[in-house]
């Protein structure tokens, strides 16, 4: 009997396509899981709107739901509450640090402070003697940052 | 919600919609020719990003017309499309396009802090969202106005020529259409028209610590947003072509 427990666990081998190793459901992704009889109802919501890889991932998890036998399988986009990069979950963020990617800094809901602070510590050295290069990266989520001590380049997932 | 209230919501979200999506493509366009390396990768992010925001709209319009995203985006002729004329005035400098995305995020931020108390939840969830990620738009595009309006004569005077330029037709985001009366008269939106205060306090503000003369010149060159320059045509035959040519390509 799979209960939503299973598909939850499941669902951990989803990876978001721009953040290789690092799963939908770490990323706060996936919001909800509903089994009724035969029917799975996910919920998922984007982190960027415009972010490409929405597609990707929805189709991803209808994916990985039926691999585990569903037929009936439905995905909804909800944008309420709005995903925050608070979701973001500890072994998350330990692998994105593993990337190269420093992990955004936990806002509590009062982004705007955040948003401007321009700090990140770099994710090889761990030094924060660091400067915004660029607030756009090479996605959405990512902000580009160069360390002195290092004195090489990084990138940063934004808060959001 | 009557037939009459679900016909303006449906047609302000693609007043929405359609100002974002053909910004977007205007900045898009920028794409391997701007100015900086960093600047070419903000402002493709910048489009991404409205696009983003035109397509969560169009969503929306679909659950109450049942018109599919991709249609009404690749195959409805310009005499549809129902964004404002500032968007589709070709890019011409760099000082154009920044200014004209400047003014464009006021605005946004401005008017989506509204719709979020919206009485139709999925209108005041959809701003509320795309509010928070406009945030870091505004940082960028307030910052090139002040880098530019305080950098050189001729970085200041490029400035001034856009400003000239973009100030009038700026202001028929701020025009009501007959759907903006219904809309506002059921608490489904605001009217821009009560936006106009707000928006002309920040950017009046911001414009005038970077040393820009504000236009004395306020009235837009159309009051409908039925009204198109060519530039909308030349812009929708480039972005709908490939859809049009092949119809039942997937992707
Ligand atoms: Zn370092």
């Amino acid at each position: 009997m799979i209960t939503t427990t299973h598909i939850w666990q499941a669902l951990e081998e989803v990876k978001d396509p721009e953040l290789p190793h690092v799963s939908v459901v770490e990323m706060g992704i996936v919001r909800d899981v509903q089994l009724e009889a035969d029917r799975v109802h996910v919920k998922m919501t984007p982190t960027f709107s415009g972010c490409p890889a929405l597609d990707v991932m929805r189709h991803d998890i209808a994916a990985k739901v039926r691999e585990l036998g569903f037929t009936q399988v439905t995905v909804e986009t909800v944008l309420h509450p709005p995903w925050t990069s608070d979701w973001i979950a500890d072994s998350a963020r330990d692998k994105l640090q593993q990337l190269g990617i420093a992990p955004p800094i936990r806002h509590g809901g009062n982004l705007i402070p955040i948003a401007f602070l321009d700090v990140a510590t770099c994710p090889r050295c761990g030094s924060s003697n660091t400067i915004l290069k660029n607030a756009f990266g090479p996605t959405l989520c990512k902000s580009l940052w160069y360390c002195h001590e290092c004195q090489d380049g990084f990138e940063q997932f934004k808060a959001l | 919600m009557n037939a009459h209230h679900q016909s303006a919501l449906a047609q302000k979200l693609l007043f929405l919609a359609d100002d974002e999506l053909i910004l977007a493509h205007r900045n898009s366009e920028w794409t391997g020719h701007g100015p900086i390396l960093e600047e070419d990768i903000a402002f493709t992010n910048i489009a991404l990003d409205e696009m983003g925001h035109a397509a969560t709209w169009h969503r929306l319009r679909q659950e109450l017309t049942g018109e599919e995203v991709d249609t009404a985006v690749f195959f409805r002729d310009p005499a549809a499309y129902r964004n404002v004329q500032l968007v589709e005035l070709p890019n011409s400098d760099w000082a154009f396009s920044m200014l004209r995305q400047y003014l464009f995020d006021v605005y946004e931020l401005v008017h989506l802090a509204q719709l979020a108390a919206s009485s139709y939840r999925p209108l005041a969830e959809a701003a509320a969202k795309i509010r928070i990620e406009e945030i870091y738009h505004l940082r960028h595009t307030a910052a090139w106005v002040t880098r530019l309006g305080l950098g050189t004569a001729e970085s200041n005077q490029r400035m001034q020529a856009a400003l000239d330029t973009h100030w009038p037709y700026a202001h028929q985001l701020f025009v009501e259409m007959p759907e903006d009366a219904v809309l506002a008269e059921m608490g489904t939106a605001v009217s821009p028209t009560s936006l106009l205060d707000e928006w002309q306090q920040i950017t009046t503000a911001h414009l005038t610590q970077a040393n820009l003369i504000i236009p004395t010149n306020h009235t837009p060159p159309t009051t409908d947003r039925a009204d198109h320059t060519d530039h909308l045509t030349s812009l929708l035959a480039e972005m709908q072509s490939v859809a049009r040519q092949y119809p039942t390509a997937v992707w």
